[in-house]
């Protein structure tokens, strides 16, 4: 065998230093360079070792009861994880209430597995050291729906309200500089700073602001799912922080991912 | 401890394209935890080993500009479908890791 | 006594604005209101007394922020009211000074360590000093805001009312009320007033 190698070690630094500082003509091209290199990236995406992590977590034995979570039931039936993402926030009968995806496997892992709430929710989101066990979980669930539509069920009980009660929490100003999601969001084609912001009110919009998450975020390479996401939004908006998994997460999940209907999900994404 | 490797070997014309993801932290040593304040250990991957059909296709030195999960792409020729891929790497703690897949 | 005056014109403004909501009990806005109250929880500097809205801000949520005109007026005169002009009657300070405060975006949010001033944000919305190229579009572009609108001590007081209160021009701007807040103090509005006025600021270049 010849050993002709072409060692083209794309080695990929998190530390990107994406100029900040160039022109707003060059801004956009800054912008068109980094979705280069962003797609150079998808296809090899950190996120897939998430999501290989998260399928052996899946089908593993574990937690006090040791069960692996194939009964768990992310609303196509027991075990059925195909599609399943892009279908939540959903009702759930078994609890009588709407869930987000990251809300329904933390709920299968305390009720299948026996975890308790209060641990998981010591550390809610990925840091440098440590990635929480449901994210890797999130992560391989979005992971199979990949290249699929979001196809939020509307009809379910509650849906409809829980998406009402997600815009108004859209729309509601308080803190010390009046900000609300859509004081940021609610309009098309504006930017903080270099950042490009997503009017959620929009189906665009709304697809963009779900599209990619869970994402692997090059700076600190950290995991991080659609919860975090929306936790940090708050922090930005002056906000207390919201509790984890909570119904007021939850509705407003609901009312983005249910304005993004149609939209094609493309799986686990990767973010600057 | 160490997780296991995304290995994608796909033949692309007379040549293979391989892709490597790594799970490992990467941490330079230079970084302090933003909580203690104590510095964080420096503990990264120094040597990664490629081989095809048994052969080392592959040996390189690598060290702390690598980020954190790292990605690597080779393109090998002189091989086929179905030859086997084996990715190793030991980092400066003694770690080692070592995953296969085949060629297709 | 004229700010308690308005304030008071505000109470009661606000207190049929709530009587009304409550005969909405039902509506997706007051349980969004309750859910947001139970789902929070105090972080750094961050309290949860921040989920309760002032009159203002519950006027601008109810309305889709456009209130009815007549409300607006007054509200807006309430919030003029309150805005406290340099007792020294100068507004124009350092313009080097007010870029690194329109540079810094800190302040407020759960991470900012305590202690260290508010920034004044301005660059997250707005264009600026020209060579600045990394600049946000939330608000207009205020380059060239001197060369265009003068240096008279009437614009500076304009422009100093401005930022320390833009809810008494526009009820529902989305812009802060930096003095109102207390974000940022007399002098560090009057250096901003200097970075849009001066001639010497890059802004005017």
């Amino acid at each position: 065998m010849k050993r002709t190698v072409l060692f083209c070690a794309a080695i990929i630094l998190a530390a990107i230093a994406l100029a900040t500082s160039s022109t707003a003509g060059a801004k956009d091209a800054a912008t068109a360079e980094f979705e280069k290199f962003r797609d150079v990236l998808e296809e090899d995406n950190p996120a897939e070792l998430f999501e290989m992590k998260g399928e052996e977590l899946w089908k593993t034995k574990r937690g006090p009861k040791q069960v692996s979570l194939e009964q768990c039931d992310l609303g196509l039936g027991p075990g059925v994880v195909r599609g399943a993402y892009v279908a939540m926030p959903r009702y759930f009968a078994d609890v009588g209430r709407v869930m987000d995806a990251e809300r329904r496997i933390v709920h299968c892992m305390v009720s299948l597995q026996g975890f308790k709430p209060e641990e998981i929710a010591r550390q809610p989101f990925s840091n440098a050291s440590q990635t929480p066990e449901q994210t890797a979980l999130v992560t391989y669930v979005a992971g199979q729906s990949r290249n699929m539509k979001f196809a939020i069920p509307m009809n379910q009980p509650g849906m409809r309200e829980t998406y009402e009660i997600g815009k108004a929490v859209a729309a509601y100003r308080a803190g010390p500089y009046d900000f609300s999601c859509s004081s940021c969001h609610g309009d098309d084609g504006k930017r903080i700073r270099m950042q490009e912001l997503a009017n959620i009110s929009s189906p665009e919009g709304a697809a963009k602001s779900v599209q990619g998450w869970p994402g692997y975020r090059m700076t600190g390479g950290v995991m991080l799912t659609l919860q975090w996401r929306m936790n940090d939004c708050f922090r930005q908006q002056r906000f207390p922080a919201p509790n984890y998994l909570s119904d007021t997460i939850t509705a407003l999940i609901t009312y983005l991912s249910a304005n993004a209907e149609g939209s094609l999900y493309k799986g686990p994404g990767i973010k600057r | 401890m160490a997780e296991p490797m995304k290995i994608r070997a796909q033949m692309k014309g007379d040549s293979a394209d391989i892709r490597v993801l790594m799970s490992h932290p990467m941490d330079t040593g230079q970084v302090k935890d933003a909580k203690t304040g104590q510095t964080i250990p420096a503990h990264f991957i120094q040597q990664v080993i490629v081989s095809v059909g048994g052969k080392v296709v592959v040996e390189g030195q690598i060290g702390t500009a690598v980020s954190r999960n790292p990605v690597f792409g080779f393109k090998v020729k002189g091989v086929r479908a179905g030859d086997k891929v084996v990715v190793s790497w030991t980092d400066n703690k003694g770690d080692k890791r070592s995953d296969e897949a085949a060629i297709v | 006594m004229e700010i308690r005056k308005a304030s008071l014109i505000c109470t009661l403004i606000c207190t049929q604005l709530s009587l009304a909501a409550a005969a909405w009990a039902d509506d997706p806005r007051a349980k969004a209101i309750s859910m947001i109250k139970a789902d929070f929880s105090a972080q750094g500097s961050a309290g949860v007394d921040r989920l309760e809205q002032d009159g203002l801000q519950a006027v601008c949520t109810r309305s889709g922020n456009k209130p009815p005109p007549a409300i607006a007026r007054r509200l807006e005169q309430d919030q003029q009211a309150g805005i406290r002009y340099p007792a020294d009657g100068k507004f124009l300070g350092d313009w080097r000074s007010g870029e690194k405060i329109a540079q810094s975006g800190s302040g407020y949010t759960w991470t900012d360590p305590p202690g260290v001033p508010a920034g004044g944000n301005c660059y997250n919305c707005h264009r600026l000093a020209p060579q600045e190229l990394s600049f946000g579009s939330l608000g207009p572009a205020l380059t060239g805001y001197g060369k265009t609108f003068g240096n008279t001590t009437e614009v500076q007081k304009y422009v100093y009312g401005k930022i320390y209160n833009a809810k008494a021009s526009h009820l529902c701007s989305i812009m802060p009320r930096f003095g109102h807040v207390g974000a940022l103090n007399e002098q560090q509005i009057k250096d901003l007033v200097a970075l849009l006025l001066d001639p010497a600021s890059p802004v005017n270049q």
